[in-house]
């Protein structure tokens, strides 16, 4: 008889930090006690904490072990599955109190402000059992939905709800149904975009793998709610995790008969199957999606015509994110009044980010919409590290806008991120600390943006490149007070003149950055300096006479040999040759160097 | 699968497994003492016993947790239910055979069973 349940984190994170090795370890030390009758090691979704994988936790106590290395499992075994003595060593530090007591994993920082709705099951099951999603509710939505409601009762109630789309752009899910319900069509499809390019998102690929089948009874009710027989989950074939367990996760479904002819015995038919994408970043775009769904070169084309009209292989299409389908069978299983008593007055519900940068707790967490981002980076996040100052927040990734400590209390939804001159984006949230240069963010973006425009259309092409090359100057110590204006103008060009909403939004990192840190764009260009001191061509590495002891150590460590010096003379660095890779300041013990 | 009801078995199996996994702290818990001295005297089948009967019984409020050593290793086996809001009773000389009794008269009509407890094997 089962007493205990080990769940380890198999997500991408935790995998990386290698969890593979410690699920076999701890299955050997189970056996070798002979316990295996008794526990049961649970392999499941992203818990969250992906900095401090690999993460197990051992339930009934719930202890939440960190970090958790091959050769610490015999230990966990002797002591805590065998004798009962949680092993302390091993807890993550916040769910150790001051006094030593332990308390649970919802209470501590992290977990404590989070809502989870869409990630409810991640963390929870295992998603490579259908079993297990099926004994957390699973399908019964579907159920009720083919064997209670009308089609319109669904669009209807989703509706009521409240839920916007999570990809980006906010559209209301219910409205968009409704369209592509009403459209004229033998034929139509339900596609899921799970296409995710923002650099540092990785919330639509936790959902896959932590909890696959969400996204295959959302689909399914799509189907019915529209009358489409056919399905299509476009994700990239960099996830090779979330495509192995939607792959097998479908299989179950088609083998219970959850997918496939008759469903329930209602007559209701649909099929699912997986497309996978290059890792182009216009391929998330719903119209270049759709264009690679039909084989061809992922461009985008001009809207109208909506999907939703005409999508897919020229037939109305539903087309929404993998996080708004993980909310869809909730909504239904709880009711609208629910799912909109979360929230804002506009925007309903809650919403997942991907926190990253410079922040302690590194994750993923979902908070009810109207959280300001500084519960998300102070409480959540557990901060800045290194007793840094937080400079800037992004989001939306390359699409998005940087947010000063200015607006640090801004409660999140979709119009306040609109208004502040960022946006939702799909929900990426990069923290950067005072060490960050602001110019070299947007420049990074703009790179980021330089390569993956489809190329279609000029102003986007053309522009994002001249837009780059305007703040490469500006961060080589070449900028004039005239390019102010020209990125103005370009800016505005390319976000009125592009033909799909990659180009539209490339420039908002730029016009962010030149909103609220103009003060750094002026040091760049009329000073020539980077006050955060990370842009190379405006740096100058000096000796402090007065601390340099002549030990040497930074004149043998330069690759180029600039540094001149005899033992137990302070050193001199010749600016004319150094190429500022910084490793004199690194090896000074010192702290004789400076950058200036 | 082609009932509603054939879904509803599959999930009713499946929580039973999975009430484990929540942070239950309203639930009662029987806590089994697994030092050394426990597991000599055979606390291990008796841990099992109390999953097996609890799982037979479909009782899934309970949480069934393990302890140390609390001192009176020649009562071992020693087992504490904890009902929130109640002192805890601790019975000794648990062995499986006991556990069927002390399910069905303590942990679901809470009638403690007097005669296992230390305090009648003190008197």
């Amino acid at each position: 008889m089962i007493r205990s349940h080990i769940m380890l984190c198999s997500g991408t994170g935790c995998v990386a930090s290698g969890c593979h090795s410690v699920s076999d370890a701890i299955e050997a030390e189970i056996k070798a006690v002979g316990l295996e009758n008794e526990v049961k090691v649970v392999h499941t979704g992203c818990f969250g904490l992906c900095a401090l994988g690999p993460i197990m936790i051992i339930y009934p106590e719930g202890s939440f072990y960190a970090e958790v290395k091959p050769e610490d499992c015999k230990e966990i075994v002797d002591e805590h599955l065998l004798k009962g003595r949680i092993v302390r060593r091993l807890l993550y530090h916040e769910t150790v109190g001051d006094d030593d007591t332990i308390t649970c994993l919802s209470k501590t920082g992290f977990y404590s402000k989070q809502l989870r709705v869409a990630l409810r099951l991640c963390g929870v099951i295992d998603p490579e059992v259908i079993d297990e999603y099926i004994g957390f509710d699973g399908y019964q939505a579907l159920g009720k939905v083919l064997t209670e409601m009308k089609q319109e009762e669904v669009i209807d109630l989703l509706k009521k709800s409240g839920l916007r789309g999570r990809g980006g752009a906010g559209f209301p899910t219910g409205l968009k149904w409704e369209f592509a319900a009403k459209a004229k069509g033998d034929q139509k499809y339900v596609c899921c975009n799970a296409d995710e390019g923002d650099p540092g998102a990785f919330m639509d690929r936790s959902i896959l793998e932590g909890d696959p089948h969400a996204v295959i009874e959302a689909m399914t009710i799509a189907g019915y709610a529209v009358g489409a027989d056919q399905g299509y989950v476009y994700v990239r074939a960099e996830y090779p995790i979330a495509v192995k367990r939607l792959a097998l996760a479908i299989e179950q479904a088609k083998e219970y008969g959850l997918l496939g002819k008759n469903i329930f015995d209602t007559g209701f038919d649909f099929d699912l199957e997986i497309r996978l994408g290059a890792g182009a970043f216009v391929c998330g775009e719903e119209t270049a999606l759709l264009t690679s769904i039909e084989g061809n070169r992922g461009e985008p084309r001009p809207r109208p015509p909506f999907p939703a009209v005409k999508g897919l292989f020229g037939c109305p299409t539903v087309l929404n994110n993998v996080e708004t389908y993980a909310n869809i069978p909730q909504i239904i299983l709880k009711g609208p009044e629910w799912f909109s008593s979360m929230g804002t007055e506009t925007s309903k519900g809650t919403k997942v980010f991907a926190l990253g940068g410079n922040v302690t707790n590194i994750g993923l967490v979902e908070i009810p919409m109207g959280t300001t981002l500084r519960e998300i980076v102070e409480d959540i996040g557990g901060g800045i590290p290194n007793g840094k100052k937080f400079k800037a927040a992004q989001t939306g990734g390359p699409s998005g806008g940087c947010i000063p400590e200015a607006h640090f209390d801004v409660p999140i939804d979709f119009e306040n991120l609109s208004a502040i001159g960022s946006m939702m984006g799909s929900g990426g949230l990069i923290v950067m600390d005072e060490d960050s240069c602001m110019v070299d963010i947007a420049k990074f973006f703009l790179s980021f943006t330089v390569d993956e425009s489809c190329g279609k259309c000029t102003p986007c092409r053309v522009g994002t490149k001249r837009l780059y090359e305007l703040l490469d100057k500006i961060t080589s110590g070449k900028g004039e007070m005239s390019d102010f204006d020209q990125l103005d103008k370009l800016c505005h060009h390319i976000i009125t003149s592009s033909l799909c909403a990659l180009g539209q939004t490339a420039p908002n990192p730029v016009l962010s950055t030149l909103t609220f840190f103009k003060d750094e764009y002026l040091a760049h260009i009329v000073d020539k300096k980077c006050p955060a001191g990370v842009c190379k061509d405006l740096l100058e590495y000096f000796i402090i006479e007065e601390k340099c002891v002549g030990c040497t150590i930074c004149a043998r460590a330069c690759p180029v040999s600039c540094i001149d010096g005899k033992v137990k003379v302070p050193h001199v660095i010749d600016q004319s040759r150094c190429i500022k890779c910084g490793v004199c300041k690194e090896k000074c013990k010192f702290d004789a160097i400076i950058i200036q | 699968m082609k009932s509603l009801a054939e879904l509803a078995a599959i999930r009713d199996k499946m929580k039973q497994n999975a009430t484990i996994r929540e942070d239950g702290e309203k639930a009662i818990r029987i806590v089994v003492g697994m030092a050394t001295c426990g597991i000599a005297a055979g606390a291990r089948p008796v841990l099992n016993a109390i999953t097996a009967e609890l799982a037979k019984e479909n009782i899934n409020h309970v949480t069934v947790a393990q302890t140390g050593c609390i001192g009176r290793c020649t009562l071992e086996p020693i087992i504490d239910v904890i009902v929130p809001g109640e002192e805890p009773v601790t019975y000794v000389h648990v062995t499986p055979d006991k556990i069927p009794k002390i399910i069905s008269s303590h942990i679901v009509n809470d009638i403690p069973v007097i005669e296992y407890t230390v305090a009648a094997y003190d008197n």
